[in-house]
């Protein structure tokens, strides 16, 4: 089992990648998905949490995630948001920056920065960095791949946005597994 | 036979389940968190995906009267609530259940105020378990959708003709989304063909008047017919279930499913979403060797006395978890499981485990701590026989 928490802010649509991402994995990976949100009011701007869990076995266990195996953070202003919480020794946090430096100062497991915001300011001509990190996701993690990410997006969003989010998501891959070798 | 498969949260799974179930009317007033149920099955009307009247009422009280209104006349009628909506609707639900009229309704299991909140745990339904209406608690997003064309099926059951109410829990499933196939229509046609009302059905071409008063002399004989035939409904629930594992491959063993209950010395019942949890730590305390089942109780009402006594023979203790409380009292469900077993001179030890109370996690430490206790209170050590699961206060 894989467990993934991802730190948005209410607007940024950490929950809609972590929905697609379970979409990735079970309609087009073939293996077993659960996704859902920090539960309750929503509200724009305010520090939100979306959970994914992967798994080749059936997920029948909807209790919280408390020790995931990813945190994908994709604002920088929310590292003292609660991003520290419940970490394990081998959890890797992702993070939407272009100098991971300070925050792999702060803690001893691996951090890994992905720096979607420009590219999406590029290409889609928003700072949306919620389908970008997927790319750095996948970039990571082989568990769901980038085609079925893909396939995901264009089921779950409207083409136009489709599009552009699959132009940012190969460009941040890329540019992350760039940065692995 | 198989369908399409669809990654959708439980509310969505609803709203599926219904539209293959062709309601001909919805009355729908929205409340967090079934809102995404009415909000599916408007859009669906509005594309035409579903050939039904949408009723946008002011009101769960005529959300409810509405339908009874639609399924006098012998219609098939479909709504879903939530928590006070449920409670406001509360009236008019044994005008449905005394009229026998088959009714369908989705109920995303949310607390109730006050303090207010909006998270889910069963408080609500267990308020309306007088009310008539047959209660079923889902676990999975793929167990709500079937569990709506099933619902029909039981509801409209000439033996039946009882309201059914389908208990989701709220956000843990009406939220949450999961991997779900979507039966074809026709094979859901072929399980579920169009209503037949009986005769006292209301028509516009041979009009008549249906005086729903009896006084004293004939009162207390519709209430124990109604309540016959309901404990009666008991044996259509499996039948029901197994024909649709027929159908469409899916078999949720009738009133309750029992895993690993065969040769364990102590037993958890749970009702609804905990359920998967529990399956995780049975199967993890079965490979440490200890010998622990768990019931799934999927009906209350009909309570399934004969079912649950049969699996719970051998267990040296039981545990019950209820996300409810009586107040004054203890958990509901526990109540209803200690009068089964008296009923049939059983007598483990029982202990009663509430939880998840205002959307309280229930986490696997939690249920492994009630399985501890099961086998301490087995073992005769003098335990609470309430017990209340992952609190901060003193009791």
């Amino acid at each position: 089992m894989i467990e993934i928490r991802w730190h948005g802010r209410g607007g940024q649509g950490s929950f809609t990648a972590s929905r697609i991402l379970g979409a990735a994995a079970s309609v087009y990976g073939g293996i077993n998905a659960m996704a859902f949100p920090s539960f309750g009011p929503e509200r724009r701007g305010a520090p939100v949490l979306g959970f994914t869990k992967l798994s080749e076995s059936k997920i029948t266990d909807r209790s919280e995630i408390l020790a995931p195996d990813y945190v994908i953070v994709l604002d920088e202003s929310l590292w003292h948001e609660g991003v520290k919480v419940g970490l394990k020794e081998d959890t890797v946090i992702i993070i939407n920056t272009g100098d991971p430096g300070p925050y792999q100062e702060e803690v001893s497991q691996r951090v890994v920065g992905a720096d979607v915001t420009p590219v999406a300011l590029e290409i889609i001509g928003l700072p949306i960095a919620n389908i970008g990190m997927m790319g750095a996701f996948a970039a990571l993690d082989e568990t769901v791949s980038l085609d079925h990410i893909k396939k995901a997006i264009e089921d779950g969003m409207k083409s136009g946005m489709a599009v552009k989010n699959i132009r940012v998501i190969e460009k941040v891959y890329a540019s992350v597994k760039e940065a692995l070798k | 036979m198989s369908g399409i498969r669809k990654f959708i949260c439980g509310d969505d799974a609803v709203a599926e389940g219904v539209r293959l179930s062709r309601p001909h009317v919805i009355s729908a007033y929205p409340i967090t968190p079934q809102t995404i149920v009415v909000e599916r099955l408007s859009e669906y009307v509005e594309e035409g995906s579903l050939k039904a009247r949408y009723m946008h009422v002011e009101s769960e009280h005529s959300a409810m009267s509405c339908a009874i209104g639609v399924s006098s006349v012998g219609a098939r009628a479909f709504t879903a609530t939530s928590s006070q909506g449920l409670l406001y609707m509360a009236e008019t639900l044994p005008y449905a259940s005394g009229a026998r009229l088959p009714i369908v309704m989705m109920n995303a299991n949310r607390s109730i105020a006050t303090p207010w909140n909006i998270y889910g745990d069963q408080m609500d339904a267990m308020f309306l378990l007088n009310s008539g209406w047959i209660q079923y608690y889902v676990e999975d997003a793929q167990e709500a959708l079937d569990m709506m064309i099933q619902g029909y099926r039981l509801a409209e059951d000439p033996e039946v003709m009882t309201p059914v109410m389908i208990n989701v829990d709220g956000f843990v499933l009406t939220h949450t989304y999961e991997l779900v196939e979507i039966p074809d229509q026709a094979g859901v046609d072929a399980f579920l063909p169009p209503l037949k009302m009986p005769l006292n059905s209301m028509s516009l071409e041979a009009p008549k008047s249906l005086s729903i008063s009896a006084g004293n002399d004939t009162n207390m004989e519709f209430n124990m017919k109604q309540h016959l035939d309901m404990l009666a409904a008991g044996t259509r629930i499996q039948a029901v279930d197994k024909a649709y594992g027929q159908a469409f491959g899916r078999y949720y063993h009738g009133a309750l499913e029992k895993i690993r209950t065969e040769d364990a010395e102590v037993i958890l019942i749970t009702a609804g979403t905990v359920t998967g949890t529990a399956r995780v730590v049975v199967d993890r305390l079965r490979g440490e060797g200890k010998k622990v089942g768990l019931v799934k109780l999927r009906v209350l009402r009909p309570f399934p006395v004969e079912e649950l006594t049969e699996a719970l023979k051998g267990a040296e203790a039981v545990g019950v978890l209820d996300k409810n409380i009586s107040f004054g009292y203890e958990g509901t469900i526990f109540t209803n499981v200690n009068s089964a077993l008296m009923a049939r001179a059983m007598t483990p030890k029982t202990m009663n485990f509430i939880g998840g109370i205002g959307g309280r996690d229930i986490t696997k430490e939690n249920l492994i701590e009630a399985y501890d206790k099961l086998f301490g209170a087995a073992a005769g050590q003098p335990l609470e026989r309430v017990q209340y699961m992952n609190v901060r206060c003193d009791y």
